[in-house]
């Protein structure tokens, strides 16, 4: 299967009551596959007039109670800053997800990581951060639906998967076995008002300031418990001397390139987060006290760089390599930094 | 076992399907499998390619710089993935779309005369399925009868008729000899 269908197969088995979508490459087949088999199960596709008009369907849809999910691409994805900004501050579930092709602008449709700062940073107006899943595979594709609605109820916060155009539009085998999101109680939802409570009200429109600092300090108090959701992927490095950084296309690449510099000797490990926020900076903390250095590896001109910086607090040198426009960087383009780098440090 | 192929050529000549059938027969035998597709502009600008891995093992990299096997099916395509071909590797290419054919004279190089042949069986859309033939002969990677399986899950369900016609073009690939030039890289 394709990433894209497996993430849409997983929608489906996931449970999934609607998607709102516009089509752009290289994604298009989410909303294709999804357009073919959700109404089998009596679900909810629509292809909206454009991608402003989708994020605010999933608002509304979210706001009643359902599990929603749209996808786009870079460009497109743009378009829904606003409403996804609605969203966080509206405490709404859904499921975003971003494959990520090459930009600024209408760029090219090919793999690309340029949306690393706009996905972990709050890609929108105010101070909000979403749940960011960095799939590196097709099972993960499918795999993070699953993962994604979950923690999206659990946290009442819009979750994105971060992929991009290669993990999209790559076959892999993928194995379906996990059942559907359980049903939460969501007692906010706006689904008429019984008798014997007050009105719910679906809004991120807070116009006292005492209110709004309120909201805004609650909000941070829930990114704060969402730290514990961190994930990562370690590969060799129990005994590295020198670490690997990379996520998603870049960080299968890096394997890589961890299994042939070990084949000529440097003892090279890679740390691959699969949130992108939450980052795992305590465990880069840890291992740059282990390693000589670090180089982060990424499909833009070095922007999870600056977060690898943070974690590492100066500790020890880390560096980048990236490739632009949808370029890709080859395992061997990594193992050569990499001698360059070893070479320059031993020197 | 770990096999990184390439298949090139024009848009239209069944590359991607052949680099996905290979993906989907190795996926039936048990075999880890990764089948990474050019798309968008490079395919509209007439010249497609993609890279099937088969392996024994979880497969690190979908996209790799240098291949184990090459199926070469025009001549940008040659002249882009000739020289990344690993030394003790398999080039396999077209002879009636190549024109110059070049390679290292660590690779084992062979010209087949897949299209002509096509035409001879009547259909040349058989062309993919002959290439594909000479590879299963030359690198026992899957089995025939994986492959036929794989046919049903790739070929849309409108040419299933045809795979009678395609099964015979992959056993007229198996039983090309081939000539294997020993020329030195230009």
């Amino acid at each position: 299967m394709k990433g894209n269908e497996a993430l849409a197969e997983a929608a489906i088995r996931a449970g999934c009551d609607a998607y709102f979508g516009y089509p752009i490459t290289p994604q298009s087949e989410v909303l294709e596959y999804l357009a073919r088999e959700m109404p089998r199960y009596g679900r909810l596709v629509m292809q909206a007039e454009s991608e402003v008009a989708s994020i605010n369907m999933l608002y509304g849809a979210a706001g009643a109670g359902f599990r929603v999910m749209t996808s786009s691409s870079s460009p497109g994805f743009s378009l829904m800053q606003e409403g996804i900004s609605y969203m966080a501050g509206a405490e709404l579930p859904c499921l975003l997800v971003n494959v990520n092709r090459a930009g600024p602008g209408l760029g090219t449709i090919q793999p690309g990581q340029g949306d690393y700062f706009q996905a972990t940073k709050g890609g929108g107006h105010g101070d909000y951060r979403l749940l960011v899943l960095a799939p590196a595979s097709v099972q993960e594709m499918a795999d993070f639906v699953f993962l994604g609605f979950t923690l999206a109820e659990k946290y009442r916060n819009p979750v994105l998967i971060l992929s991009d155009g290669a993990i999209g539009q790559m076959m892999e085998k993928v194995v379906f076995d996990q059942a559907p999101v359980p049903d939460i109680p969501k007692p906010w939802a706006t689904v008429g008002k019984p008798a014997h409570r007050s009105r719910n009200y679906i809004t991120s429109l807070h116009i006292q300031p005492e209110q709004m600092e309120q909201h805004n300090l609650r909000l941070l108090e829930k990114y704060k418990a969402m730290q514990e959701e961190v994930r990562f992927e370690e590969i060799a490095t129990a005994d590295a001397d020198y670490l690997l950084v990379a996520y998603g296309l870049s960080g299968r690449i890096a394997h890589k390139a961890v299994d042939v510099a070990r084949h000529r000797g440097l003892r090279v490990g890679l740390l691959r987060p699969i949130t992108l926020y939450p980052f795992p900076e305590r465990r880069l903390a840890q291992l740059a006290r282990q390693v000589q250095g670090m180089l982060t590896i990424e499909l833009n001109s070095g922007q999870m760089l600056e977060d690898v910086r943070l974690a590492v607090n100066g500790r020890v040198p880390v560096r980048h390599l990236g490739r632009l426009g949808g370029m890709l960087p080859t395992p061997d383009d990594i193992v050569h930094e990499l001698e360059n780098i070893l070479e320059v440090q031993h020197a | 076992m770990l096999e990184e192929i390439i298949v090139a050529g024009f848009g239209g000549q069944g590359v991607l399907s052949m680099g996905m059938t290979m993906a989907y027969a190795g996926m039936h035998e048990g075999k880890e499998v990764s089948w990474m597709p050019s798309y968008g502009p490079e395919m509209r600008g007439g010249t497609a390619n993609c890279i099937t891995i088969v392996s024994d093992h979880v497969i690190s990299s979908p996209i790799v710089a240098e291949f184990d096997t090459a199926v070469l099916l025009n001549q940008p395509s040659m002249d882009k993935f000739a020289t990344r071909i690993k030394p003790g590797g398999l080039l396999l290419y077209d002879e009636s779309n190549v024109q110059h054919p070049y390679y290292n004279a660590a690779v084992e190089c062979i010209g087949i005369p897949a299209t002509a042949l096509a035409i001879e069986m009547g259909n040349a859309r058989l062309m993919n399925m002959i290439m594909l033939g000479a590879l299963l002969k030359k690198r026992q990677l899957i089995r025939l009868s994986s492959i036929m399986i794989a046919l049903k899950k790739v070929l849309p369900e409108k040419y299933h008729h045809t795979l009678l016609q395609n099964e015979s073009a992959l056993r007229v690939g198996m039983k090309i000899e081939g000539h294997a030039h020993l020329l030195h890289q230009d």
